[in-house]
């Protein structure tokens, strides 16, 4: 299938989120995706995820004739194929130039750099040495290939383990897996590739792109360290123009992703040791989650419901009985009653009606605790009982009290607005209040 | 041929087909046969023996059950083609005894007749563009195909635009062709996407899930930013909000919605509306 092209939205989308600093998934500038390895049953058999990126690593051995100039040394052989499932626009004779690429930049990664010891290869100089293939196969494609590629490399290699061999004068023996326990292969160092990509002209920067910004990038510039800071191969693609600060940045951004990478390695690969030692499960099955199409169903849980009826008993025997919550309405005038509360004054509270209606207050109200009284609610039993018409004041001669702001705890329950209240404009509650006095 | 079919089907059957009944909502996998509620009786009887076809009107009062994606009539059976979870949906009035379908994972579109799907434009060839629409090829679109496009007047869509549009040819043995307005010549919201925005890809069982017409996950983004969003039933999405992180948030919420618990997704959209 051919790929399916970039809209121009999509482009124009992401340029732009790149010059404010945003990335589609929500990383940062320098961050790489999760890494997560995987090891499988046999020795040198590794997945490794980059977020949405997998690579299968295997890693076999045999026992051949060493080549004719390099009589003492044995034979490396790295090959990484795109496999059809990884995107839809791989496909068996289409992928040429960018499998061309990758694989030589694998090559010279890992064999230019010589972290794998070949001379320790050897088995009968001049005729016998071991060949070590390493297999990796994309099986996803979402970024960064190469990066997941070397990874996925050096710790199948790392996780490997050839058969091993004595060799008495003549007499070459070659042990069974039963016979004698297998042997790693003497590694000196870890080199591993970080990809940089450069967009609008190498102004922007970005680390571990994803498949989106691979399509939308100027360049890309390769670095392959190890831990060492040594940097073992420097690749830029794309024909964009670097800068001697750019480049030397990068490679000190590479030196620490490095070092957080290879610690991830060696710690996958001690956890995978001693659970092989301590005779746990280990492998593919053990490492990956389950994914089930029904992840949203809630399994019923088992409950014991063995003694459910003697807890009841128990329960509602200790239990109190609930308390009788009769309602009774508040007549305020003829015509409109309340019962049960509302919401607390929120109007502040007046010191000066307070003292002079301390000793009403009718049954109805609600608790109050703090011993301060809102006359909000005891006015309103006044005019409950008396019938007599409200008059209203313009006079500006009343006082003018300012309303504090409130400072009764929330713990005061008071009555609600009264009928009468409702009836005067809110602004003025305290001189109607005034009022009502003066009428008493 | 039917007839052939259903007998072989049968015979390969090793076990007792299931009542589509009593399925419903687990897990089938394709190969298995269902039966229809109006066939149980006869299976009491046990094995797979021939069954008299009933042609009399008392079988038809049922009515028609409408076999969905996913379900293949085979014989007077359901047969399961595609693994999912088995689903029925009543009829809503009358006629008809309801849909049934298998509601199945799956990211490859294969265009149907009448969806409306987002694709982008390939080429422009003499009066046809070409667009992708994520099938095994690309559909056609006629720059006629727009609402008040004439000969003179053509609509300005260059290659890499997004289109929104329905087909109105999509069967498996040719390429699809699609139009930009419906049958009255109205556009009715098809034609060319804005500029700006993002499009994403998910899986075709979300955008189901998101165009059905109780959707919680479209009412709560609704509630969270202003937004634009067109939903391709060919799995792609474009939405554009006011701000670059806005628009980010969006396609990363949607995205998410398909692995998220109902209790998980209000709780992030809680945090999203403090923030």
């Amino acid at each position: 299938m051919k790929e399916t092209p970039l809209s121009n939205c999509e482009r124009r989308f992401l340029l732009r989120a790149i010059e404010e600093k945003k990335r589609l998934d929500g990383r940062q500038t320098y961050d790489y995706r999760n890494i997560k390895i995987s090891f499988g049953t046999d020795y040198g058999c590794c997945i490794v995820e980059l977020g949405k990126t997998r690579v299968l690593g295997q890693v076999s051995c045999e026992l051949v004739s060493p080549k004719l100039n390099r009589a003492t040394e044995g034979i490396l052989f790295f090959n990484l194929e795109l496999s059809q499932m990884a995107a839809p626009a791989f496909e068996p004779g289409r992928q040429s130039d960018l499998l061309v690429k990758l694989n030589r930049l694998l090559e010279r990664c890992l064999r230019n750099s010589k972290c794998i010891d070949t001379e320790s290869l050897c088995v009968v100089a001049g005729e016998k040495v071991w060949q070590i293939r390493v297999d990796l196969h994309l099986l996803n494609h979402d970024g960064n290939i190469i990066d997941a590629a070397s990874i996925a490399a050096i710790v199948a290699l790392c996780h490997f383990r050839r058969p091993d061999v004595s060799v008495q004068g003549d007499e070459v023996t070659l042990y069974t897996l039963e016979e004698r326990d297998p042997v790693p292969l003497s590694i000196h160092h870890m080199p591993i590739c970080v990809s940089f990509a450069f967009f609008q002209q190498g102004t922007y920067l970005l680390v571990d792109p994803s498949e989106r910004e691979e399509r939308v990038m100027d360049g890309l510039l390769v670095i392959a360290m190890n831990k060492h800071r040594e940097i073992c191969t420097i690749q830029s693609s794309g024909g964009i123009m670097l800068l001697k600060d750019q480049v030397l940045r990068c490679s000190k951004i590479a030196g620490v992703k490095v070092v957080e990478i290879t610690e991830l390695i060696q710690k996958a690969l001690e956890n995978d040791q001693k659970v092989r030692k301590e005779g746990g499960k280990f492998g593919f099955a053990e490492s990956m989650a389950n994914q089930r199409i029904t992840a949203f169903k809630m399994e019923k849980a088992p409950i014991d419901t063995s003694d459910v009826e003697e807890k009841a008993e128990e329960i509602i025997s200790e239990a109190e009985p609930p308390s009788e919550v009769v309602s009774k309405p508040v007549l305020w005038t003829p015509g409109t009653a309340q019962i049960g509360e509302g919401i607390e004054n929120s109007w502040g509270h007046l010191e000066d009606s307070e003292k002079e209606d301390e000793d009403e207050g009718g049954n109805d109200e609600a608790v109050i605790l703090d011993g301060i009284k809102m006359d909000a609610g005891v006015d309103v039993s006044h005019i409950g009982s008396q019938d007599a018409p409200i008059v209203l004041s313009d006079s500006e001669e009343e006082e003018m009290i300012i309303l504090e702001p409130d400072k009764n705890p929330k713990k005061i329950r008071t009555q609600t607005i009264s009928a009468t209240q409702v009836k005067a404009p809110s602004k003025k509650p305290v001189k109607k209040r005034k009022k009502k006095r003066a009428a008493n | 041929m039917a007839e052939a079919a259903g007998v072989a089907a049968e015979s390969l059957a090793g076990c007792r087909a299931r009542a589509a009944r009593t399925v419903l909502d687990q897990v089938v996998l394709p190969g298995e046969e269902l039966l229809l509620p109006d066939q149980e009786d006869g299976e009491g009887s046990g094995g797979a023996g021939e069954r008299p076809l009933r042609l009399n009107a008392a079988a038809r009062s049922r009515g028609r059950v409408v076999c969905g994606p996913g379900l293949r009539r085979c014989g007077d059976r359901l047969l399961v083609t595609k693994c999912g979870r088995l689903r029925h949906k009543e009829p809503g009035s009358g006629s008809g005894g309801g849909v049934y379908w298998v509601d199945s994972q799956q990211k490859r579109y294969v265009p149907v007749k009448g969806d409306h799907v987002i694709g982008i434009v390939t080429a422009k060839s003499g009066d046809i563009f070409k667009v992708d629409v994520g099938g095994s090829e690309p559909a056609s679109l006629s720059y006629l195909a727009f609402e008040g496009a004439t000969k003179r007047n053509r609509p300005n869509v260059q290659v890499g635009d997004l289109i929104y549009g329905q087909f109105v040819v999509a069967n498996k043995d040719m390429e699809p062709e699609m139009v930009c307005i419906d049958s009255c010549g109205r556009a009715n919201g098809m034609g060319v996407i804005g500029q700006d925005g993002l499009l994403f890809k998910v899986t075709l069982g979300l955008i189901r899930k998101l165009l059905a017409p109780d959707c919680e996950i479209l009412q709560e983004v609704g509630k969270l930013y202003p937004l634009e969003i067109v939903f391709g039933m060919n799995g792609r999405i474009w939405v554009k909000a006011k701000t670059i992180q806005q628009t980010l948030i969006l396609a990363n919420i949607l995205e998410a919605c398909e692995h998220m618990t109902a209790d998980q997704r209000k709780q992030i959209f809680s945090r999203l509306a403090e923030s």
